[in-house]
């Protein structure tokens, strides 16, 4: 290999780093005495530090040009470089807003930050895919990361029973989806995403190959439904959320989605493009019942991560109504701004759910769990400013203005009513009443109850400092969310 | 530049004294939210001084790009119609600021912040002229009601409060669809103005009205969505009623003339009747009901829905007095019913009861207060001299046009109106002294004397000399009615 050809390589720099920096922080570890792991901890986040000087760099350099390398395996694009910096930043605060629950329960290990950052580089595979072998490993090496990561405190029943359902479960969905990778490879001979979407544009739409092709198709949108965990494939994110430690939740519920999301777009909305006719109908049903299952039946749960999971399936039922409006009969126009509408929703739900996830780490402590409903009463008298923060959070997820998960709804629902899908976007707007009743519920147990212990909420400054950013981001990308949007606008352009 | 002052000096102010900090502090923050309402307030007044009346157009306008990628802007100006609401609302938020001194005790800081900056944003309401800045504000004043019911309210405020979000979240997502649909069609803007000219079809048209319909009517609230109402204004402090029934109630009445009636104006021609029963039904069977209610907040709650009945009536008769005569009344009542919440108010916070069988003889403890809220019944009434006259009788008028039987039956509010009210006020004030705690009540206190004695004031000015509140709308107002009778497609 000459330097000539090193140099060719340079857009999959962060990869290369992340992966250098997770072996370094891997061997490292075993030489940290300290129980609290500071070593590895500052470590990890010098390593995602480079990684971000390292995209933001070759964002810098590239513009909007777009770079496909290692035999068009792996391509580096605004969008990619765009989701892989989310997926920074959301590992960076997870691991801070981890750091103090996992040091409570004695789980704040090496392996802990090791495994993170693997996953990391799994979904920043998947969110560079340029073939579906790409997609696939990245998507193996982020699952594999994330089944141990479930069962971390494997003292505990409820984590190592979730653990081995999702590892079942998505075993299954990875079989699923290579499944139909295979169907369509065998129908199109190639398993690049462009030669892909090529060879299926000459394919007429009655063959004996298109039916093969659809074939393929559905298991690959059943296995990219299991990712994002939308009904009727979303069996484990109850399970999962709720028996893994919060932390794991935490790392289950944020960066992940951007990956699944990418693949979707990558595959769907790149490779199988031709087939959206197919796809688009699929995905209504997904879109649908995901919105109305997830809504509905959080609003039996009295367990806070649980809740959570349910909103989950319909926050990203609701992310599917902008990736199904690309596609209007043939024409492809409202195809850009349909997809940068789900972008924006997948960031800003990640940013949502990296939040909500936080405060619940951040009003656990030693020996003290934060996941029962009744565990917020009254937090507005122990501690107003974080109430504040919380109530933030609840009115985004439920989509009131003027926090920006408003607009994320705003995106996808004036995507789809572009698409002439005005009865989804009423659909989904009902659902998304009844799903603010649970938000509501949360608010009121804060302002309106009483709390059951008074004591104040401890904390570190770090924690503090973050979730209140977190928080307020929120609020401010809601009063000015222009910047956010367009730069998800670009990143699909780019495409 | 005005307008966007009207807005922000609110809130800038409410944050201020959320930032203060707890209890410890309240003094401070009730002289900070103080000085902030009425700082709110003068910003205002250059609106009307500076109002030309004549001109049908936006005046004060303000226009910044917002979110350019959907083509969303911050624009901002006022006509007629909502010039006088946006001074209603900042009229009565030193009031509320000032009734609530001493009453509210726990959490200080955030029951004043969340009023300021639900004043504000009211004002952003009626000011913007983006479609999308409008349901912004909308959407985000419940936020404030919500808590302000739910924290300071009374017994069963979880309920009332939980109802009244979810019953108005319900209408306005149903409006964000249709406002999606109008951006869609008229290719990609969000500019009431331009949507006034849109045109569309028929059968669209009535799509679109039923779908604002639900956003606007339970606002209102009209009848059969108006049951949210009488339990958030029981549960709700007084400050709380007093904002939901002078100003937020006027936000449906408000869509429907700046959205409903210039965008869709063949279907608001053909489903007038509609309107008009559901209207008549308001203000006789409400009315009814209103003279059975044993608890006075809840009597004063549905009066307000049989008054807000007048206005939607006043509304769908498609002439001037009619439409005026709505306006005024949704001035008048602004007035009116923060007055009567303000009284049931004086009265709770010495007897801790709103029923009207724990009173009685109140007259000969509190003759000052029984004279000032003798004047507030009246003006419920609709007694002439007083602002509930001008407005009544202008949509009587306009409705006598229309048709003699529609008169009749609105006509007969001033009978059931002033059954109800008098009634009331004959139970609680007159007669023998009922007990002895209606026998050691206090006189109304200095602080008390100028939010009612204001009040007094504007309800006597509107109704002895109405002109400078009309004169100010008739333009816009035949403006807007040119527009309605021409079809659109």
């Amino acid at each position: 290999m000459n330097l000539l050809s090193l140099i060719d390589h340079i857009p999959a720099l962060p990869e290369m780093l992340l992966l250098l920096g997770t072996c370094v922080v891997l061997i490292a570890d075993l030489f940290v005495k300290s129980e609290r792991r500071t070593g590895s901890f500052v470590a990890a986040q010098v390593v995602l530090l480079l990684c971000v000087i390292a995209t933001l760099t070759i964002q810098w350099v590239s513009g909007t040009s777009k770079f496909v390398l290692f035999n068009g395996l792996f391509v580096s694009d605004v969008m990619a470089n765009l989701l892989k910096l989310v997926a920074y930043l959301a590992v960076s605060v997870t691991l801070v807003y981890a750091r103090q629950y996992l040091l409570d329960r004695n789980l704040m290990r090496g392996e802990f930050i090791s495994l993170l950052l693997f996953a990391l580089l799994g979904m920043m595979l998947m969110i560079s895919a340029n073939s579906f072998l790409t997609a696939y490993l990245g998507l193996e090496l982020l699952s594999l990361c994330l089944y141990a990561m479930v069962a971390l405190n494997r003292d505990s029943a409820a984590s190592t029973e979730a653990a081995m359902k999702y590892f079942v479960l998505g075993a299954l969905a990875s079989g699923m989806l290579l499944y139909g990778m295979s169907m369509i490879y065998g129908a199109t001979g190639s398993l690049s995403i462009p030669e892909i979407a090529r060879q299926i544009s000459t394919v007429s739409n009655d063959g004996t190959q298109h039916a093969f092709l659809v074939f393929g198709l559905v298991f690959v949108v059943c296995g990219i439904a299991f990712k994002l965990g939308v009904v009727p494939f979303h069996m484990w994110i109850p399970d999962v959320y709720h028996g893994a430690p919060t932390a794991v939740t935490l790392v289950i519920g944020t960066a992940p989605k951007l990956a699944a999301f990418a693949m979707a777009i990558r595959i769907l909305g790149t490779g199988l493009l031709d087939l959206a006719h197919d796809w688009q109908q699929m995905l209504v049903i997904l879109a649908v019942l995901s919105m109305g299952l997830g809504n509905i039946t959080a609003i039996a749960q009295t367990n806070l991560k649980r809740m959570l999971a349910y909103s989950t399936i319909a926050h990203m039922g609701f992310m599917l109504l902008g990736l199904l409006s690309g596609w209007v009969g043939g024409n492809l126009l409202n195809k850009t701004d349909a997809y940068a509408a789900s972008m924006f929703y997948t960031v800003v739900y990640v940013m949502m759910s990296a939040g909500s996830f936080g405060m619940l780490l951040f009003l656990s402590q030693k020996g003290f769990e934060c996941e029962n409903l009744e565990d917020l009463k009254g937090l507005n008298r122990r501690n107003p400013w974080f109430a504040f923060i919380l109530l933030i959070l609840m009115f985004s997820l439920a989509g009131v203005p003027p926090t920006v998960g408003f607009y994320a709804k705003l995106a996808v629902l004036s995507a789809a009513v572009n698409a002439g899908q005005i009865w989804l976007a009423v659909v989904a707007v009902v659902f998304s009443l009844i799903g603010a009743y649970y938000y509501l519920r949360i608010v009121k147990l804060m302002y309106f109850d009483e709390p059951v212990d008074a004591t104040p909420v401890p904390g570190h400054a770090d924690m503090r400092v973050l979730l209140s950013l977190n928080g307020l981001a929120l609020l401010a990308l809601g009063i000015l969310p222009e910047l956010l949007m367009e730069l998800c606008f670009v990143a699909i352009k780019s495409l | 530049m005005l307008l966007s002052l009207a807005i922000w000096v609110p809130i800038a102010a409410g944050l201020l004294v959320l930032a203060c900090g707890d209890d410890r502090k309240a003094p401070l923050q009730r002289t900070l939210a103080l000085v902030g309402a009425l700082g709110g307030f003068l910003v205002t007044l250059p609106l009307w001084a500076g109002f030309a009346a004549h001109s049908a157009g936006m005046q004060f306008v303000e226009r910044l790009n917002w979110i350019p990628r959907f083509n969303i802007s911050y624009h901002l100006g006022v006509d007629g119609i909502s010039m006088l609401f946006i001074l209603l609302n900042s009229f009565i938020t030193p009031l509320v600021v000032i009734a609530g001194w001493t009453v509210i005790e726990k959490r200080v800081g955030q029951y004043l912040g969340a009023f300021l900056i639900m004043s504000g944003l009211l004002n952003g309401v009626f000011s913007a002229l983006d479609g999308m800045l409008f349901y912004v504000f909308f959407e985000a004043t419940l936020i404030p009601m919500f808590i302000i019911i739910g924290v300071w309210g009374g017994a069963n405020r979880v309920y009332a409060a939980v109802k009244f979000f979810l019953y108005t979240f319900f209408g306005s997502v149903l409006m964000l669809v249709s406002l999606l649909y109008l951006y869609n069609k008229s290719g990609g803007s969000f500019e009431i103005q331009d949507w006034w000219r849109l045109p569309l079809a028929l059968d669209v048209q009535h799509w679109l009205f039923f779908g604002l319909l639900f956003a606007f009517a339970v606002k209102v609230p009209m009848w059969p969505v108006h049951t949210w109402l009488p339990d958030a204004h029981v549960e709700a402090p007084t400050g709380g009623s007093v904002v939901l029934a002078a100003i937020m109630l006027k936000l449906g009445a408000y869509g429907f003339v700046r959205f409903t009636l210039p965008i869709l104006p063949d279907a608001s021609r053909d489903l007038a009747w509609l309107m008009i029963a559901l209207s008549l039904v308001a203000v006789v069977y409400i009315g009814l009901v209103a003279l059975v209610q044993t608890d006075m907040k809840k009597l004063i709650a549905y009066s307000s829905i049989s008054h807000m009945g007048f206005v939607t009536l006043g509304f769908f008769i498609f002439n001037s007095y009619g439409v005026e005569g709505a306006l005024i009344q949704m001035i008048s009542h602004g007035f009116v019913s923060a007055a009567m919440f303000f009284c049931v108010g004086v009265m709770y916070d010495r007897m801790h009861s709103r029923n009207i069988a724990d009173y009685g003889g109140v007259v000969n403890t509190m003759p000052k207060f029984a004279a000032l809220m003798m004047l507030f019944a009246m003006a419920n009434c609709g007694l002439p001299a007083t602002s509930g006259f001008v407005g009544e009788f202008m949509v009587i008028m306009g409705a006598m046009r229309a048709d003699f039987w529609l008169a009749f039956a609105a006509a007969t509010t001033l009978i059931f109106g002033a059954a109800y009210t008098l009634w009331m006020y004959k139970r609680v004030i007159f007669g023998a002294v009922a007990n002895d705690r209606v026998a050691s009540l206090q006189d109304l206190n200095s602080r008390e004397t100028l939010v009612l004695g204001a009040l007094a004031i504007a309800v006597l000015c509107m109704g002895i000399y109405p002109a400078p509140f009309t004169d100010v709308m008739h333009a816009s107002v035949n403006e807007l009615l040119r527009h309605v009778a021409l079809p659109k497609f």
